[in-house]
Protein backbone atom coordinates (compact mmCIF):
# COMPACT_ATOMS: atom_id res chain seq x y z
CA UNK A 1 0.00 0.00 0.00
CA UNK A 2 1.51 3.22 -1.02
CA UNK A 3 1.42 6.52 0.98
CA UNK A 4 -1.55 8.44 -1.38
CA UNK A 5 -3.50 5.20 -1.42
CA UNK A 6 -2.99 4.52 2.23
CA UNK A 7 -3.99 8.63 2.70
CA UNK A 8 -7.52 7.91 0.45
CA UNK A 9 -8.59 4.99 2.18
CA UNK A 10 -7.75 6.83 5.82
CA UNK A 11 -9.84 9.45 4.75
CA UNK A 12 -12.46 7.35 3.29
CA UNK A 13 -12.48 5.39 6.69
CA UNK A 14 -12.97 9.26 8.66
CA UNK A 15 -16.73 9.26 7.01
CA UNK A 16 -17.16 5.64 7.81
CA UNK A 17 -19.38 4.74 11.00
CA UNK A 18 -17.41 1.99 12.04
CA UNK A 19 -19.92 0.36 13.80
CA UNK A 20 -22.58 0.56 11.36
CA UNK A 21 -20.93 -1.26 8.78
CA UNK A 22 -19.26 -5.13 8.37
CA UNK A 23 -15.91 -4.22 8.38
CA UNK A 24 -14.07 -5.41 4.51
CA UNK A 25 -9.99 -6.24 4.62
CA UNK A 26 -9.18 -2.74 2.95
CA UNK A 27 -11.46 -1.53 6.04
CA UNK A 28 -9.37 -3.30 8.66
CA UNK A 29 -6.28 -1.85 7.22
CA UNK A 30 -7.08 1.42 7.07
CA UNK A 31 -8.18 1.14 10.69
CA UNK A 32 -5.09 0.30 11.25
CA UNK A 33 -3.02 2.54 9.53
CA UNK A 34 -5.21 4.96 11.41
CA UNK A 35 -3.68 3.89 14.51
CA UNK A 36 -0.53 3.64 13.90
CA UNK A 37 -0.76 7.58 12.50
CA UNK A 38 -2.56 8.54 15.69
CA UNK A 39 0.41 6.08 17.74
CA UNK A 40 3.15 7.98 16.19
CA UNK A 41 1.69 11.49 16.71
CA UNK A 42 1.67 10.88 20.26
CA UNK A 43 5.18 9.55 20.18
CA UNK A 44 6.51 13.34 17.95
CA UNK A 45 4.99 15.43 20.36
CA UNK A 46 8.50 14.63 22.30
CA UNK A 47 6.05 14.36 25.91
CA UNK A 48 8.25 12.58 28.40
CA UNK A 49 6.35 9.00 28.63
CA UNK A 50 4.83 9.66 31.52
CA UNK A 51 2.43 12.30 29.40
CA UNK A 52 2.31 9.74 26.51
CA UNK A 53 0.44 7.56 28.46
CA UNK A 54 -3.01 9.06 28.97
CA UNK A 55 -2.77 9.77 25.24
CA UNK A 56 -2.18 6.24 25.04
CA UNK A 57 -4.90 5.24 26.90
CA UNK A 58 -7.51 7.17 24.80
CA UNK A 59 -6.04 5.57 22.04
CA UNK A 60 -6.81 2.77 23.18
CA UNK A 61 -10.48 3.21 24.25
CA UNK A 62 -11.08 4.78 20.85
CA UNK A 63 -10.30 2.15 18.90
CA UNK A 64 -9.89 -1.41 20.67
CA UNK A 65 -12.67 -3.11 22.27
CA UNK A 66 -11.26 -2.42 25.86
CA UNK A 67 -13.78 -3.84 27.69
CA UNK A 68 -13.97 -7.20 25.62
CA UNK A 69 -10.10 -7.44 26.65
CA UNK A 70 -10.40 -6.86 30.08
CA UNK A 71 -13.18 -9.06 30.70
CA UNK A 72 -11.31 -11.71 28.44
CA UNK A 73 -8.05 -11.11 30.80
CA UNK A 74 -9.62 -12.12 33.53
CA UNK A 75 -11.58 -15.41 32.43
CA UNK A 76 -14.63 -16.59 33.75
CA UNK A 77 -14.66 -14.72 37.39
CA UNK A 78 -15.90 -11.64 34.92
CA UNK A 79 -19.43 -13.10 34.75
CA UNK A 80 -19.64 -12.60 38.51
CA UNK A 81 -18.83 -9.00 39.04
CA UNK A 82 -21.65 -6.40 39.53
CA UNK A 83 -21.63 -3.59 36.90
CA UNK A 84 -19.98 -1.02 39.50
CA UNK A 85 -17.28 -3.47 39.71
CA UNK A 86 -16.88 -3.88 36.31
CA UNK A 87 -16.77 0.07 35.35
CA UNK A 88 -14.05 0.17 37.80
CA UNK A 89 -12.01 -2.87 36.31
CA UNK A 90 -12.32 -2.07 33.11
CA UNK A 91 -11.43 1.66 33.78
CA UNK A 92 -8.34 0.37 36.13
CA UNK A 93 -7.35 -2.13 33.49
CA UNK A 94 -7.07 0.24 30.52
CA UNK A 95 -4.89 2.29 32.91
CA UNK A 96 -2.57 -0.78 33.64
CA UNK A 97 -2.27 -1.90 29.50
CA UNK A 98 -1.69 2.10 28.94
CA UNK A 99 1.18 2.40 30.99
CA UNK A 100 2.97 -1.22 31.12
CA UNK A 101 2.64 -1.07 26.81
CA UNK A 102 2.92 2.35 26.30
CA UNK A 103 6.26 2.51 27.72
CA UNK A 104 7.11 0.61 25.14
CA UNK A 105 5.57 1.79 22.16
CA UNK A 106 8.31 4.38 21.28
CA UNK A 107 10.78 1.38 21.11
CA UNK A 108 8.49 -0.63 18.83
CA UNK A 109 5.67 1.33 17.72
CA UNK A 110 7.30 4.79 16.53
CA UNK A 111 8.31 4.91 12.58
CA UNK A 112 6.85 2.65 9.78
CA UNK A 113 4.69 -0.59 10.17
CA UNK A 114 4.48 -1.28 6.42
CA UNK A 115 1.03 -3.55 6.10
CA UNK A 116 2.08 -6.71 3.80
CA UNK A 117 -1.52 -8.06 4.13
CA UNK A 118 -4.88 -8.99 5.91
CA UNK A 119 -7.16 -11.92 5.53
CA UNK A 120 -10.57 -12.55 7.46
CA UNK A 121 -11.23 -15.77 9.05
CA UNK A 122 -14.37 -16.18 10.66
CA UNK A 123 -15.51 -12.50 12.08
CA UNK A 124 -11.53 -11.79 12.65
CA UNK A 125 -9.39 -10.20 10.46
CA UNK A 126 -5.82 -10.23 10.83
CA UNK A 127 -3.59 -7.70 9.45
CA UNK A 128 -0.32 -8.60 8.93
CA UNK A 129 2.25 -5.87 9.08
CA UNK A 130 6.29 -5.23 9.41
CA UNK A 131 7.32 -2.91 12.18
CA UNK A 132 10.78 -0.91 11.59
CA UNK A 133 12.17 0.51 15.45
CA UNK A 134 14.01 3.22 15.15
CA UNK A 135 16.89 1.57 16.64
CA UNK A 136 17.12 -0.66 13.91
CA UNK A 137 15.81 -4.14 13.43
CA UNK A 138 12.18 -4.95 12.58
CA UNK A 139 9.61 -7.43 13.24
CA UNK A 140 6.28 -9.25 12.76
CA UNK A 141 3.13 -7.60 13.82
CA UNK A 142 -0.63 -8.41 13.46
CA UNK A 143 -3.48 -6.81 14.63
CA UNK A 144 -6.85 -8.32 15.09
CA UNK A 145 -10.13 -6.65 14.44
CA UNK A 146 -13.32 -7.61 15.27
CA UNK A 147 -16.84 -5.91 14.74
CA UNK A 148 -14.46 -2.96 14.31
CA UNK A 149 -12.46 -2.92 17.14
CA UNK A 150 -9.14 -4.28 17.94
CA UNK A 151 -9.06 -7.23 20.31
CA UNK A 152 -5.44 -8.38 19.75
CA UNK A 153 -2.20 -7.44 18.71
CA UNK A 154 0.79 -10.07 18.20
CA UNK A 155 4.45 -8.87 18.23
CA UNK A 156 6.50 -12.00 16.59
CA UNK A 157 3.73 -14.37 17.51
CA UNK A 158 3.70 -13.28 21.13
CA UNK A 159 -0.28 -12.31 21.59
CA UNK A 160 -1.48 -9.51 23.74
CA UNK A 161 -4.85 -11.53 25.26
CA UNK A 162 -3.21 -14.78 25.77
CA UNK A 163 -0.32 -12.98 27.54
CA UNK A 164 -2.45 -10.93 29.73
CA UNK A 165 -4.83 -13.37 30.32
CA UNK A 166 -2.40 -15.51 32.10
CA UNK A 167 -1.13 -12.32 33.81
CA UNK A 168 -4.42 -11.35 35.55
CA UNK A 169 -5.45 -14.52 35.97
CA UNK A 170 -1.90 -14.58 38.39
CA UNK A 171 -3.05 -11.45 40.14
CA UNK A 172 -6.43 -12.85 40.91
CA UNK A 173 -4.88 -16.28 42.19
CA UNK A 174 -2.50 -14.45 44.55
CA UNK A 175 -5.52 -12.41 45.76
CA UNK A 176 -7.30 -15.46 46.08
CA UNK A 177 -10.18 -14.13 43.86
CA UNK A 178 -10.52 -11.21 45.41
CA UNK A 179 -11.88 -8.81 42.44
CA UNK A 180 -11.79 -5.93 44.48
CA UNK A 181 -8.56 -5.43 45.30
CA UNK A 182 -7.20 -7.02 42.05
CA UNK A 183 -8.90 -3.88 41.08
CA UNK A 184 -7.08 -1.83 43.66
CA UNK A 185 -3.75 -3.28 42.30
CA UNK A 186 -4.23 -2.79 38.77
CA UNK A 187 -4.40 1.09 39.17
CA UNK A 188 -1.00 0.99 40.35
CA UNK A 189 0.44 -1.71 38.29
CA UNK A 190 2.16 -1.53 34.68
CA UNK B 1 31.09 -23.40 28.35
CA UNK B 2 33.41 -26.14 28.20
CA UNK B 3 33.86 -27.29 24.40
CA UNK B 4 36.52 -29.84 25.30
CA UNK B 5 34.21 -31.80 27.10
CA UNK B 6 31.68 -32.23 24.24
CA UNK B 7 34.55 -32.74 21.81
CA UNK B 8 32.61 -35.27 19.59
CA UNK B 9 36.14 -36.90 18.40
CA UNK B 10 36.02 -38.33 22.10
CA UNK B 11 33.59 -40.95 22.42
CA UNK B 12 32.17 -40.33 25.06
CA UNK B 13 30.56 -37.28 23.70
CA UNK B 14 29.36 -38.45 20.55
CA UNK B 15 27.38 -40.78 22.70
CA UNK B 16 25.96 -38.63 24.86
CA UNK B 17 24.96 -36.18 21.74
CA UNK B 18 23.20 -39.56 20.02
CA UNK B 19 21.75 -41.14 23.24
CA UNK B 20 19.75 -37.57 23.49
CA UNK B 21 19.16 -37.12 20.16
CA UNK B 22 17.36 -40.23 19.87
CA UNK B 23 15.25 -39.74 23.19
CA UNK B 24 13.81 -36.92 21.91
CA UNK B 25 12.02 -38.97 19.18
CA UNK B 26 11.54 -41.86 20.93
CA UNK B 27 9.29 -39.87 23.37
CA UNK B 28 7.31 -38.62 20.01
CA UNK B 29 5.01 -40.63 19.87
CA UNK B 30 4.13 -41.84 23.44
CA UNK B 31 3.84 -37.76 24.27
CA UNK B 32 0.38 -37.12 25.31
CA UNK B 33 0.09 -33.30 24.44
CA UNK B 34 1.77 -33.40 20.88
CA UNK B 35 -0.14 -30.72 19.46
CA UNK B 36 1.79 -27.61 19.57
CA UNK B 37 -0.96 -24.95 19.76
CA UNK B 38 -2.60 -26.74 22.83
CA UNK B 39 -2.08 -25.50 26.42
CA UNK B 40 1.15 -25.55 27.88
CA UNK B 41 2.49 -29.12 29.04
CA UNK B 42 4.60 -28.40 31.99
CA UNK B 43 4.73 -31.84 34.20
CA UNK B 44 8.09 -30.46 35.47
CA UNK B 45 6.49 -26.96 36.86
CA UNK B 46 8.08 -27.22 40.48
CA UNK B 47 11.57 -28.18 39.61
CA UNK B 48 11.31 -25.33 36.46
CA UNK B 49 10.04 -22.73 38.92
CA UNK B 50 13.31 -22.99 41.34
CA UNK B 51 15.42 -23.05 38.19
CA UNK B 52 13.52 -19.64 37.22
CA UNK B 53 14.15 -18.16 40.68
CA UNK B 54 17.70 -18.82 40.70
CA UNK B 55 17.71 -17.78 36.82
CA UNK B 56 15.87 -14.30 38.07
CA UNK B 57 18.75 -14.24 41.27
CA UNK B 58 21.42 -14.41 38.56
CA UNK B 59 19.78 -11.87 36.62
CA UNK B 60 19.04 -9.65 39.55
CA UNK B 61 22.32 -9.70 40.53
CA UNK B 62 24.96 -10.37 37.48
CA UNK B 63 23.48 -9.94 33.93
CA UNK B 64 21.71 -6.85 34.79
CA UNK B 65 23.59 -5.02 35.94
CA UNK B 66 26.14 -6.03 33.77
CA UNK B 67 24.18 -5.21 31.00
CA UNK B 68 23.38 -2.15 32.02
CA UNK B 69 27.17 -1.34 32.41
CA UNK B 70 27.77 -2.46 28.99
CA UNK B 71 25.06 -0.49 27.53
CA UNK B 72 26.45 2.95 29.11
CA UNK B 73 29.90 2.48 28.53
CA UNK B 74 29.45 1.17 25.00
CA UNK B 75 27.55 3.11 22.41
CA UNK B 76 24.74 1.82 20.11
CA UNK B 77 27.03 1.39 16.99
CA UNK B 78 29.72 -0.31 19.44
CA UNK B 79 27.43 -2.78 20.54
CA UNK B 80 26.33 -3.23 16.87
CA UNK B 81 29.87 -4.13 16.04
CA UNK B 82 30.13 -7.08 18.53
CA UNK B 83 26.47 -8.71 17.57
CA UNK B 84 27.64 -8.68 14.47
CA UNK B 85 30.57 -10.13 14.53
CA UNK B 86 29.02 -12.79 17.01
CA UNK B 87 26.00 -13.30 14.45
CA UNK B 88 28.35 -13.60 11.92
CA UNK B 89 30.41 -16.39 13.90
CA UNK B 90 27.02 -18.77 13.92
CA UNK B 91 26.88 -18.71 10.63
CA UNK B 92 28.69 -22.10 9.62
CA UNK B 93 26.30 -23.58 12.31
CA UNK B 94 22.76 -22.50 10.90
CA UNK B 95 23.92 -23.53 7.80
CA UNK B 96 24.63 -27.44 8.63
CA UNK B 97 21.18 -27.15 10.37
CA UNK B 98 19.23 -25.49 7.01
CA UNK B 99 21.00 -28.37 5.03
CA UNK B 100 19.71 -30.79 7.80
CA UNK B 101 16.37 -29.35 7.25
CA UNK B 102 16.54 -29.78 3.96
CA UNK B 103 16.31 -25.68 2.84
CA UNK B 104 18.77 -25.42 0.17
CA UNK B 105 17.86 -21.73 0.19
CA UNK B 106 18.83 -20.66 2.95
CA UNK B 107 21.95 -22.67 2.99
CA UNK B 108 22.70 -20.51 0.28
CA UNK B 109 21.66 -17.26 1.51
CA UNK B 110 24.03 -18.12 4.62
CA UNK B 111 26.93 -19.15 2.96
CA UNK B 112 26.72 -15.87 1.07
CA UNK B 113 25.83 -13.82 3.93
CA UNK B 114 28.68 -15.44 5.72
CA UNK B 115 31.44 -15.09 2.77
CA UNK B 116 30.14 -11.50 2.27
CA UNK B 117 29.79 -10.01 6.04
CA UNK B 118 33.38 -11.59 6.59
CA UNK B 119 35.08 -10.36 3.77
CA UNK B 120 33.43 -6.91 2.54
CA UNK B 121 31.84 -6.56 6.53
CA UNK B 122 35.77 -7.06 7.47
CA UNK B 123 35.76 -10.42 9.44
CA UNK B 124 31.93 -10.01 10.47
CA UNK B 125 32.55 -6.63 12.18
CA UNK B 126 30.00 -5.23 9.66
CA UNK B 127 26.71 -6.31 8.11
CA UNK B 128 26.70 -5.19 4.50
CA UNK B 129 24.88 -8.82 3.09
CA UNK B 130 21.22 -6.91 4.77
CA UNK B 131 21.67 -4.13 2.66
CA UNK B 132 22.35 -6.06 -0.43
CA UNK B 133 19.06 -8.02 0.58
CA UNK B 134 20.09 -11.05 2.52
CA UNK B 135 18.57 -10.55 5.94
CA UNK B 136 19.88 -12.42 8.96
CA UNK B 137 17.84 -15.25 9.87
CA UNK B 138 18.75 -17.96 12.78
CA UNK B 139 18.30 -21.25 13.18
CA UNK B 140 19.05 -24.04 15.56
CA UNK B 141 19.05 -28.16 16.26
CA UNK B 142 15.73 -27.12 17.72
CA UNK B 143 14.38 -26.12 14.47
CA UNK B 144 15.93 -29.22 12.89
CA UNK B 145 14.15 -31.78 14.74
CA UNK B 146 10.93 -30.01 14.74
CA UNK B 147 11.75 -30.22 10.60
CA UNK B 148 12.75 -33.63 11.47
CA UNK B 149 9.03 -34.29 13.63
CA UNK B 150 10.07 -34.02 16.62
CA UNK B 151 7.28 -32.29 18.81
CA UNK B 152 8.33 -29.74 21.77
CA UNK B 153 8.32 -32.14 24.44
CA UNK B 154 7.09 -30.60 28.28
CA UNK B 155 8.25 -27.36 28.99
CA UNK B 156 11.95 -26.79 31.01
CA UNK B 157 13.60 -23.98 32.18
CA UNK B 158 17.46 -24.06 31.82
CA UNK B 159 19.75 -22.50 34.15
CA UNK B 160 21.11 -19.32 32.81
CA UNK B 161 19.71 -20.20 29.66
CA UNK B 162 16.08 -19.58 30.52
CA UNK B 163 13.10 -20.63 29.04
CA UNK B 164 12.86 -24.18 26.98
CA UNK B 165 11.42 -27.12 25.93
CA UNK B 166 12.50 -30.79 26.33
CA UNK B 167 13.41 -31.25 22.42
CA UNK B 168 15.12 -27.16 22.00
CA UNK B 169 16.93 -28.25 25.30
CA UNK B 170 19.02 -31.29 23.74
CA UNK B 171 18.90 -28.67 20.80
CA UNK B 172 20.84 -26.58 22.31
CA UNK B 173 23.39 -29.67 23.56
CA UNK B 174 24.04 -29.64 20.00
CA UNK B 175 24.37 -26.57 19.22
CA UNK B 176 27.15 -26.25 22.12
CA UNK B 177 28.85 -29.59 20.69
CA UNK B 178 28.48 -29.24 17.31
CA UNK B 179 29.46 -25.45 16.87
CA UNK B 180 32.03 -25.50 14.27
CA UNK B 181 33.68 -22.65 14.61
CA UNK B 182 34.56 -23.56 17.84
CA UNK B 183 35.81 -27.33 16.16
CA UNK B 184 38.02 -25.29 13.61
CA UNK B 185 39.50 -22.28 15.70
CA UNK B 186 42.30 -23.18 17.49
CA UNK B 187 42.73 -22.27 21.30
CA UNK B 188 42.34 -19.77 22.40
CA UNK B 189 40.96 -17.70 19.25
CA UNK B 190 37.72 -19.70 19.70
CA UNK B 191 36.95 -18.22 22.86
CA UNK B 192 36.83 -14.93 21.30
CA UNK B 193 33.82 -16.18 19.66
CA UNK B 194 32.11 -16.94 23.27
CA UNK B 195 32.98 -14.18 24.32
CA UNK B 196 31.22 -11.95 21.92
CA UNK B 197 28.22 -14.28 22.17
CA UNK B 198 27.93 -13.40 25.75
CA UNK B 199 28.44 -9.99 25.06
CA UNK B 200 25.51 -10.11 22.47
CA UNK B 201 23.50 -10.75 25.14
CA UNK B 202 24.49 -8.59 27.38
CA UNK B 203 23.55 -6.02 24.78
CA UNK B 204 20.25 -7.89 23.88
CA UNK B 205 19.37 -7.20 28.07
CA UNK B 206 20.06 -3.76 28.01
CA UNK B 207 18.27 -3.25 24.63
CA UNK B 208 14.86 -4.75 25.86
CA UNK B 209 15.84 -3.87 29.41
CA UNK B 210 12.31 -1.99 30.20
CA UNK B 211 10.49 -5.02 29.04
CA UNK B 212 12.51 -7.75 30.49
CA UNK B 213 12.39 -6.10 33.66
CA UNK B 214 8.65 -5.88 33.79
CA UNK B 215 8.20 -9.11 32.79
CA UNK B 216 10.96 -10.24 35.27
CA UNK B 217 9.99 -8.07 38.11
CA UNK B 218 6.64 -6.70 38.02
CA UNK B 219 4.41 -9.63 36.86
CA UNK B 220 2.41 -11.46 39.52
CA UNK B 221 3.77 -14.67 38.24
CA UNK B 222 6.91 -13.76 36.40
CA UNK B 223 7.78 -17.44 35.36
CA UNK B 224 4.16 -17.83 33.92
CA UNK B 225 4.58 -14.59 32.00
CA UNK B 226 7.83 -15.95 30.74
CA UNK B 227 6.93 -19.68 30.02
CA UNK B 228 4.24 -17.88 28.20
CA UNK B 229 5.93 -15.35 26.04
CA UNK B 230 8.50 -17.80 25.41
CA UNK B 231 6.18 -20.63 24.10
CA UNK B 232 4.05 -18.38 22.22
CA UNK B 233 7.45 -16.30 20.51
CA UNK B 234 8.97 -19.89 19.78
CA UNK B 235 6.10 -21.70 18.47
CA UNK B 236 5.42 -19.01 15.94
CA UNK B 237 9.24 -18.34 15.02
CA UNK B 238 9.07 -22.67 13.93
CA UNK B 239 6.14 -21.48 11.98
CA UNK B 240 3.54 -23.52 14.19
CA UNK B 241 1.58 -20.47 15.19
CA UNK B 242 -1.43 -20.53 12.97
CA UNK B 243 -4.02 -17.86 12.32
CA UNK B 244 -7.19 -20.61 12.67
CA UNK B 245 -6.19 -21.76 16.23
CA UNK B 246 -6.72 -17.98 17.19
CA UNK B 247 -9.95 -18.24 15.91
CA UNK B 248 -10.95 -20.80 18.03
CA UNK B 249 -9.14 -18.80 20.90
CA UNK B 250 -11.02 -15.58 21.17
CA UNK B 251 -13.91 -17.50 20.26
CA UNK B 252 -13.79 -19.41 23.44
CA UNK B 253 -11.84 -16.51 25.61
CA UNK B 254 -13.24 -13.08 24.06
CA UNK B 255 -16.41 -12.77 27.11
CA UNK B 256 -18.40 -10.39 24.39
CA UNK B 257 -20.87 -9.34 26.69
Amino acid sequence: MNRRSFLATATAALVLPYQALALTKGQAESLVGKLVADINKVIASGKPVSGMIPEFERIFTRYGNVRAIARSSMGPDARRMTSAQESAYVKAFSGYLARKYGKQFDKFMSGNIQVTGASQKSKYFFVDGIASRSTGGAFEVTFVVRDSKFIDMHVEGVSVLKTERTEIGSMLDRRKGNIDQLIADLRKAG
Amino acid sequence: MQSESFNLKRPLGRTVAIVATLTLFAGCAADPNADPSAEIYDPYESANRKVHEFNRGVDRALFRPLSKGYGTVVPDGGRQIVSNFADNLSLPADIINNLLQGDVKSAGNNTYRFVFNTVVGIGGLADPATEFGIPRRKTDFGETFHVWGAEEGAYVELPLLGPSNQRDAVGTVLDFALDPVSMVVPNPEKYVGTAANVMDKLGDRYDAGDAIDTVLYESADSYAQAQSLYLQNRRFELGDSDQETYVDLYDDLLLLE
